[in-house]
């Protein structure tokens, strides 16, 4: 086997087109992926109209928030453009300046301080449906947490007045004047002045009125609080991961990209490598008695899987300066890849086995990888049940879907087990290792 | 030539091929001696490829068998196919190191050495494949063949892009090997050529053999009694199989 695998790399090394994208191709696609990861993406721009008065401010309790500066933290998430007038701003938006227009009214502060008024703002878009869905989330999230930070300072505001109101202090906040007797106070109060009424008067009856009254309120007062404090977010949401995904979502796409390329790579050139032998010729020059099929079906998937770990492996360790990736696990994506390969390696070598030609054989490559590979990312409730279940048995038989687990556990220690992707493709390489055998001599 | 020579190289006994209900071969038999250079001719379609490559191992016959004195045919019988079977990005001297040591031969340096000698591709031993015309491609096709010093060579239509020029070089290289005491069988449309390099010619037709001799027997038999150039008497046997085909039918 070693003189025919001499013979196949010294081919490949002539083929300088062949060798040039082999090298190129995982920098590229590094250097691409590495850039989009790395870098924040770009905010829309939109023309923001702040028709408040100058330092005007919003006063919720006792804290005093400037419009301007709010704004500012409001519209964070976007490249503002401020404008003075609203129809300036629509001019921009209708000359594609800018993709959408905020314009903050005069009265805002007045409608936020009162905490009864609602007070609204006024977006105009423009745009195709993709930049107006981008704008829309980005402008819908920021007025959220807006909405979430102002309602928060209305409890905070009016459970201090609550507290004011129940334990009594000053009250000038509340515009009382001097310190104020406090709610829970007044019964014990009240008790005292009925003990030294006499019992079954008119006024003892009133008073001992006034102090139930006032019970009963200081103990819905304090009720009152706690429900103030869930008015905001009445039902929070606490998340349990039982398997799957821990790591960012970044990590995961440069394990999607390198598995993509190494299937891509390691098809094409089993596939050709092996349709090649029939376009020289010399496939029946050389198993009429120099070297076994199965001899000959094994030296071109580890000619494949070789030139596929390298390229894969090349591919990782360039994204690894973009993206933060465990070094101390290399062993491991080594395997992974090798692995993958083979099981790539001997699904090619089954396709090159059914096609004549070279270019046939690539055809037929590009044309089950590229749908297979799509199913198998396909998320398993993204589809009806029963479609779900067909395209996980398509992609059970197919090695991408495992290649990307094994992959994937070896860099971001996800689930499934590692081992289990591995022997699932070992029974891969066999089985289209097997297929290829049958097909090859169907096809002599 | 001594009867050692004479003795046979190659016996094939009534060798069949079918391919599903097509009758490619039917009941082909003959001997092969060592030393004879034997021509295989016939129309399209006849089975000469057929019969070529079922000598050479790379099919297998429906029905028969071919005997081979190394009892290998693989390796007793080197072969020539009709469109040169070479790496086209490999020099020369590559392809003919690499099935050098595919076959397993002594001294693989040696023995391409030799090759290129006896082949006169010396000096084009460092160029690619791609580059060599079709003389030359065919050429280190021969060579390839000759890599194990087999006692039998397979020759499938050999001087087929060959110039004149070529074709004499390289029947003068074949003869010699015959005379070195190598049974040669080979293919060919070029009945002049037969006529003059062939010892025996067989004719096939509709996979069937119809004729085994020298080819100034095919000339007198296919006349009724007239002598006939070669390549009419072909034509006119195989027009009377045609006929007693018809017939049949």
């Amino acid at each position: 086997m070693r003189w025919l695998l001499a013979k196949d790399l010294r081919i490949l090394g002539r083929s300088r087109l062949l060798l040039v994208v082999l090298v190129v191709y995982p920098a590229a696609i590094a250097l691409l992926i590495g850039f989009a990861i790395s870098r924040t993406p770009t905010r829309p721009r939109v023309a923001i109209v702040d028709q408040t008065p100058p330092g005007e401010t919003v006063a919720i309790g006792s804290k005093v928030v400037s419009v301007h500066q709010y704004a500012e933290q409001l519209f964070s998430q976007v490249q503002a453009v401020e404008v003075p007038t609203r129809s300036q701003a629509l001019a921009k938006v209708n000359g594609a300046e800018v993709l959408a227009a905020v314009i903050i009214p005069a009265d805002i502060a007045a409608k936020v301080s009162s905490g009864t008024a609602q007070a609204h703002l006024e977006v105009v878009y423009n745009g195709n449906a993709l930049e107006q869905s981008l704008v829309q989330a980005q402008l819908s999230s920021a007025l959220a947490q807006a909405n979430l930070g102002f309602s928060e300072q209305i409890q905070q505001a009016a459970a201090s007045a609550i507290k004011q109101l129940l334990h009594g202090g000053n009250a000038a906040e509340l515009g009382a004047s001097g310190n104020l007797i406090g709610l829970s106070q007044i019964p014990a109060l009240l008790a005292r002045v009925i003990s030294h009424q006499p019992r079954g008067s008119a006024d003892r009856a009133a008073i001992e009125r006034v102090a139930a009254f006032a019970d009963f309120a200081a103990a819905n007062l304090t009720v009152s609080k706690s429900v103030l404090a869930s008015v905001g977010q009445p039902i929070s949401v606490h998340t349990t991961l039982l398997h799957g995904r821990r790591t960012p979502l970044d990590t995961f796409a440069v394990v999607v990209a390198v598995t993509i390329s190494e299937m891509f790579v390691c098809l094409l050139l089993a596939a050709g490598g092996l349709a090649l032998e029939r376009e020289e010729h010399t496939l029946a020059r050389l198993v009429r008695g120099l070297v076994s099929r199965e001899t000959l079906l094994a030296e071109k998937a580890f000619v494949a899987a070789g030139c596929a770990l390298a390229v894969a492996f090349a591919l990782l360790a360039g994204v690894g300066a973009f993206v933060a990736l465990d070094w101390a696990r290399v062993w491991l994506w080594l395997i992974a890849l090798a692995v993958g390969s083979l099981a790539f390696g001997a699904l090619g070598v089954a396709i090159g086995a059914l096609a004549r030609e070279v270019r046939a054989s690539s055809l037929l490559a590009f044309l089950l990888s590229l749908p297979l590979a799509f199913l198998a990312l396909v998320p398993a409730g993204a589809v009806a049940s029963g479609l779900s279940e067909v395209i996980s048995a398509i992609s059970f038989v197919f090695p991408f879907k495992s290649a990307l687990q094994a992959l994937d556990a070896a860099v971001n220690r996800s689930a499934p087990a590692f081992g289990g992707s591995l022997v699932h493709l070992a029974v891969l390489v066999l089985a289209f290792g097997a297929l290829a055998r049958v097909t090859l001599r169907t096809a002599d | 030539m001594s009867e050692e020579r004479r003795a046979a190289a190659l016996s094939v006994r009534g060798i069949g091929k079918h391919y599903g209900e097509l009758v490619a071969l039917h009941d082909v038999s003959f001997d092969l001696r060592a030393g004879e250079v034997l021509a295989v001719v016939g129309p399209n379609g006849a089975g000469k490829t057929t019969l070529l490559s079922i000598i050479a191992g790379t099919q297998r016959a429906s029905a028969g068998t071919v005997l081979v004195p190394a009892g290998d045919e693989s390796a007793a019988v080197g072969w020539a196919p009709q469109q040169a079977a070479l790496y086209s990005r490999l020099t020369v001297a590559e392809n003919l190191r690499l099935f050098a040591h595919l076959e397993r031969v002594a001294d693989a340096d040696s023995v391409v050495a030799r090759m290129l000698v006896q082949t006169g591709l010396g000096e084009r031993a460092d160029e690619r494949v791609a580059r060599l015309s079709g003389g030359n491609r065919q050429r280190v096709n021969v060579a390839l063949a000759l890599l194990a010093d087999p006692p039998v060579l397979a020759l499938d239509e050999p001087s087929a892009s060959l110039d004149p020029a070529q074709r004499e070089r390289l029947w003068e290289f074949i003869k010699r090997l015959a005379s070195d005491g190598r049974g040669v069988i080979f293919s060919s449309h070029n009945m002049a050529e037969v006529q003059r390099h062939a010892d025996r010619v067989i004719v096939l037709d509709r996979g069937e053999e119809l004729f085994d001799g020298a080819p100034s027997e095919l000339m007198r038999a296919a006349g009724d009694g007239e002598v006939l150039e070669l390549e009419s008497a072909l034509v006119a046997f195989v027009e009377r199989s045609e006929r007693e085909h018809r017939l049949r039918a």
